[in-house]
């Protein structure tokens, strides 16, 4: 479909508002030979291009779609759309009981079930007062950190991929990614979908052997992400593609909601595990990295210098942890009914603030549910990182911002 | 930290009109918020912002709620004349309380690492009275969770830049989040025996499914 | 038309005989192309299959295309919104005959545990037929590679000829089917009538 209109700013505006892509405004002439996605329209300010990127699209990291307006391949105007994975979740959760929705939450981002058990754990744990013990809650900083890792290595491995880095990275990253999903398996008895908390604790114990594993995994970690890294960080390639593209300045990343190793790329010195420290993250003894400034590049990098610092954390908590209960002994599985109020739990999940809003009426469900998700708030700039950027950058800026669809949907 | 006790007063100061309320959490975490009267909202967020000591500068999370009218039951003692005696007899009264849909905002301050701040607003009813400013122009991160209340409950916000359903097509006319809302008569059996769905169950086959 | 009796003495003998139709089908199951095409968190089971440890390449079955033209196969990996479900269906419509489906995972066969959800289709197969139905949330990888084994089970199965050949041989089978279109509350049409009968469930 090919339209000819005299398009200045404001009627740029107005295309872009409720009626993108729709073919049968005054003025568009049908033309065939282009994919009905795909529409010119020419005017004083030159011929603009509109391109729907998605939902099947081998780089958005599954049904994303984004409406691009180019002026040749400079990026104009771009529209994220979102909903083709919105399948309900906090409709679903307010009819089911507080823990039926624990597996729910392994859905959203399905990289990092632990984390997001973790998150809404601990916001039913600040709504009805139960505490984890001690060795649960290192259990917690175990998973939720070997969860960090899985998740940075394979975004980096996707990142490449998006870039034509076709395989080598992501099999690379997929290998390690493995080896910490057969330790999620032998601990709850699931490679992705663990469902492995609970509220005030954790569902099953670690075993000695469990523990020996992890500390082999975990100490040969490092040389996987030297190796990673003797491949990527100096590759020419890479830094021509990701080096000042998408620069995101602190100030519009704090006004626009953006949390977690996006924020920090841009030198914010924001990570919720020292801010509010919660668990038992004041024990450890680990480093914040923060990104001079703020392009893909510092995104990428960060991912990397995080995982590090995961592993950092790795080694204490697993040479530390003690010997104890791993379940609050007043809590209970059956008839679990909070008493009224609400309650907003967040916690550093890999993506950036995951945080859980809960209201209680004193029923077995929850009476209002809500995800806070960091991968849709970060998307809330992807514009303004395009606007200006090549068409092929989108691909390089939305790699590094990490996004699951399961959770911006939800 | 200020309490939001000083904030309410801060802003009673200032602000002409303030009609702020402060909503009490029975929960163990205790995080109370302030009910804000939606014409004084924007004032009372840039005001919080400006504060030194507060210094809001990161909407966290944005979240709407629904709130149907609901009877509430109440006893009451009431003296009456009962065979020439005053006598106090418990009597019930039945309250309509009108339904509202709330938004509730909470903020954190980056700066000082402090937080968060509950704001909360609500609308006159579910039908009519459902425009609420709108905070994206001073807090961008509000942008698409404002769209998304939007969707999900039917809360126009007045100043978005680009109100429209985010999640639910164009063509969608519910606000499926609403605690009234009807599923669309779409599935033909569950092998689960819940009561809820075998009676749903029943009636798709029966075809005389209102939703259908 | 030889027995299999003979057939084999002969292969002893160094002797191949095969039908064309046998060879043209080994072909077929041995190069399948999937669409590169992930929906949800199957998705990313789908593409741990595709990476070392599982190897899919052992199949045949590396070769992702990003384009339904190019495509012979097209894994519903994930759950199908309302949203999505158009999508989906024009994608099947531009893959090229004789194209399949898998439908991986509990989402993609019945809308699995979001199936209470108002925006969730209730089973790919509302809209278009499904060969192979992999159950699990989300299945194994080994899963994965079983229903490729089905698949080509399936495929080495065909007829080209005779009463039963295979759909794509026939001119009066359908190989595109009606899109959705969205509607004010639910998708228009909700399902492909045609296709899919609802199940009937006999309770004792």
């Amino acid at each position: 479909m090919i339209r000819v209109n005299n398009s200045d700013d404001t009627q740029l505006d107005q295309l872009m508002g409720n009626n993108l892509l729709n073919n049968t405004e005054p003025g568009s002439i049908p033309l065939t030979g282009l994919p009905e996605s795909i529409r010119v329209m020419e005017g004083d300010a030159g011929e603009v291009l509109e391109v729907s990127m998605g939902p099947q699209h081998p780089s958005t990291h599954g049904v994303f779609r984004m409406d691009v307006v180019l002026d040749g391949e400079t990026i104009v105007k771009l529209k994220p759309v979102f909903g083709y994975l919105h399948r309900n979740h906090e409709k679903i959760a307010e009819q089911i009981s507080y823990l039926g929705t624990m597996p729910y939450t392994d859905r959203l981002d399905y990289f990092c079930s632990m984390t997001n058990n973790w998150g809404y754990a601990l916001s039913v744990e600040k709504l009805t007062g139960l505490e984890p013990p001690e060795r649960a809650e290192y259990i917690r900083v175990i998973t939720g950190e070997l969860t960090r890792v899985v998740n940075h290595i394979c975004l980096v491995g996707f990142f490449v991929q998006d870039m034509g880095a076709s395989g080598t990275p992501l099999m690379y990253a997929f290998r390690e990614r493995e080896k910490i999903l057969d330790l999620f398996e032998s601990l709850s008895g699931s490679r992705m979908m663990c469902n492995y908390m609970r509220f005030g604790g954790c569902r099953v114990d670690l075993s000695p052997e469990w523990l020996a594993e992890a500390k082999k995994v975990v100490d040969e970690c490092p040389r996987f992400l030297d190796e990673f890294e003797t491949l990527l960080t100096e590759n020419e390639i890479l830094i021509a593609r990701s080096r000042d593209v998408g620069i995101l300045s602190s100030q519009k990343a704090i006004n626009a909601g953006v949390t977690g190793p996006m924020l920090r790329a841009s030198g914010v010195n924001y990570d919720l595990r020292k801010v509010d420290r919660y668990g038992i993250y004041d024990r450890f003894s680990f480093k914040v990295p923060l990104g001079p400034v703020g392009d893909c590049y510092d995104r990428f990098m960060l991912r990397i210098l995080e995982a590090r610092e995961s592993l950092k954390i790795l080694k204490q908590a697993l040479k530390d942890i003690p010997e104890g209960p791993i379940m609050d002994a007043k809590s209970k599985i059956r008839n679990f009914k909070p008493k009224p109020g609400e309650a907003y739990g967040r916690i550093e999940s890999p993506k950036g603030e995951l945080g859980f809003y809960l209201i209680s009426d004193g029923g077995v469900s929850p009476y209002r549910y809500r995800v806070r998700s960091p991968c849709l708030m970060n998307l809330t700039v992807l514009e303004d990182l395009c606007i200006g950027s090549k068409i092929a950058d989108i691909i390089v800026i939305l790699g590094s911002v990490d996004i699951v669809l399961g959770e911006i949907d939800r | 930290m200020k309490s939001l006790e000083e904030i309410i007063k801060t802003a009673g100061h200032s602000l002409e009109k303030a009609g702020l309320e402060l909503i009490d959490n029975p929960s163990p975490c205790g995080e109370r918020s302030i009910l804000v009267d939606p014409s004084s909202f924007l004032a009372l967020v840039e005001l919080m912002r400006d504060d030194d000591e507060i210094g809001i500068d990161y909407l966290s999370n944005v979240t709407g709620v629904d709130w149907p009218e609901k009877i509430v039951k109440e006893k009451v003692k009431v003296k009456e004349m009962v065979d020439g005696k005053e006598k106090e007899v418990a009597q019930t009264i039945e309250n309509n309380v009108g339904g509202y849909l709330e938004v509730i905002y909470h903020f954190y301050s980056v700066q000082h690492k402090s937080g968060p701040w509950t704001l909360r607003m609500r609308t006159g009813d579910r039908e009519e009275k459902v425009t609420l400013p709108s905070i994206t122009p001073i807090f961008q991160s509000a942008d698409f969770q404002e769209r998304e209340v939007f969707d999900l409950y039917g809360i126009r916000f007045e100043g978005h830049p680009d109100l429209r359903r985010i999640f639910m097509w164009d063509e969608f006319e519910d606000y499926p989040m609403r605690k009234d809302y009807e599923d669309p008569d779409d599935y033909e059996y569950e092998p689960t025996p819940h009561k809820k769905v075998l009676v749903r169950t029943q009636r798709h086959y029966e075809g005389n499914d209102p939703g259908k | 038309m030889l027995d299999d009796g003979l057939k084999s003495e002969l292969s002893k003998q160094g002797i191949v005989t095969t039908t064309f139709e046998e060879i043209y089908n080994w072909g077929r199951k041995n190069s399948i192309w999937p669409l590169g095409f992930g929906l949800a968190c199957c998705a990313i089971e789908m593409i741990a299959v595709s990476m070392a440890r599982y190897d899919l390449a052992r199949f045949g079955a590396e070769v992702f295309r990003p384009s339904p033209r190019q495509a012979d196969l097209m894994i519903v990996a994930g759950t199908v919104t309302k949203k999505m479900a158009p999508q989906v269906v024009r994608l099947y419509n531009q893959m090229p005959e004789p194209k399949y489906v898998i439908a991986m995972g509990a989402c993609a066969i019945s809308g699995g545990p979001f199936k209470q959800g108002y925006n969730v289709l209730k089973g790919i197969d509302r809209f278009i037929p499904v060969d192979v139905h992999i159950p699990g949330c989300p299945p194994r990888p080994e899963a994965l590679i079983h229903a490729f084994m089905t698949l080509q089970e399936k495929i080495g199965r065909q007829k080209l000829q005779g009463e039963n050949r295979a759909p794509h041989t026939r001119s009066d089978m359908p190989s595109e089917f009606e899109v959705p279109q969205y509607g004010a509350h639910d998708l228009t049409p909700t399902k492909n009538t045609q296709e899919w009968v609802p199940p009937v469930i006999v309770r004792s």
